[in-house]
């Protein structure tokens, strides 16, 4: 293990911390725009009348459909050296489909953290749990994200 | 929709029918707003040159929704989507082709599901993988249990 910054050490003490909760509404236009535009002509994403032939009963959202969930303020001190961020990968488990009107709460965790050096410096990798429950309770999702500050 | 795949239709090795998709400058856009992902790196190529990106790069987010299609469009409406994994291990660029492809690496039945495993991956034009993720999906059984 190489040596650790100061940032890691306090970042270190965010680790279990919760986000407040993010809620959005699912509206049947934003899941058939989010399709369009991710080029997926799938019936069950966008057609509300072949969708209702199937075991669905009607539309659903594509699988990162919760990625138009607004973030959440995430559960990270200020990191003033570390301005940009890459998107390094996420995990998925599915429970429940994404309906229209669905209201979906998403709860984001922060769940580890380990720094490494690199060319372009100190980089932080954070590993994020978000939840995304809906009006009924049920957990629909879980998305486990990396994100890198360096 | 296609034909439905089921359980019994696939062994280790199988392959996952490819999606190949085209993304263009005006597609990060359309994913910008849809997403609601606004971070310039994808759609101001000043912003990212100035980050030593090569120019505008495709969301890592929109190259998991490709390979959720990949899965969703290969199981059908019969099939669920359990889990879905994916790492972005090199930057794309807009205007290249990109390849989504499985294969799947393992089956099993667990609590009265027909579990299906699969390695999963995006290729870029040049055929590196810069995408690599697993997958599990359920998929219907021609011979019902209950």
């Amino acid at each position: 293990m190489t040596q650790e910054s100061v940032i890691s050490t306090e970042v270190r003490q965010w680790v279990g911390r919760e986000s407040e909760p993010v809620t959005l509404e699912v509206e049947r236009g934003a899941i058939r725009k989010f399709a369009e535009a991710i080029g997926d002509s799938n019936p069950l994403f966008n057609d509300e009348a072949a969708a209702r032939r199937t075991r669905y009963g009607g539309m659903i959202a594509p699988p990162t459909f919760l990625r138009s969930v607004p973030l959440p303020k995430l559960p990270l001190p200020e990191m003033p050296n570390l301005r940009r961020i890459l998107d390094g990968g996420s995990d998925w488990e599915y429970f429940q489909p994404v309906w229209p009107d669905d209201r979906i709460t998403a709860v984001t965790r922060l769940e580890n953290v380990r720094e490494r050096r690199s060319r372009l410096g100190p980089m932080l990798f954070t590993t994020l749990k978000t939840t995304y429950t809906n009006q009924f309770g049920q957990v629909a999702a879980t998305q486990t994200s990396t994100l890198i500050f360096y | 929709m296609g034909k439905q795949v089921y359980y019994e239709d696939v062994d280790v090795g199988s392959e996952v029918s490819s999606l190949v998709k085209h993304p263009t400058t005006q597609q990060l856009v359309k994913y910008a707003g849809a997403s609601g992902d606004y971070y310039q790196i994808h759609y101001d190529k000043d912003y990212a040159l100035s980050n030593d990106l090569p120019g505008v790069i495709v969301h890592g987010a929109l190259k998991n929704a490709f390979l959720g299609q990949l899965l969703t469009d290969w199981i059908g409406e019969e099939g669920t989507l359990r889990h879905l994994s994916v790492q972005y291990r090199s930057m794309d660029v807009p205007g290249d082709t990109l390849t989504c492809k499985g294969r799947v690496t393992g089956k099993e039945e667990k609590d009265g599901e027909h579990l299906v495993h699969c390695d999963i991956w995006l290729e870029n034009g040049k055929g590196e993988k810069t995408t690599p993720g697993t997958a599990t999906v359920a998929l219907p059984s021609r011979c019902r249990a209950s």
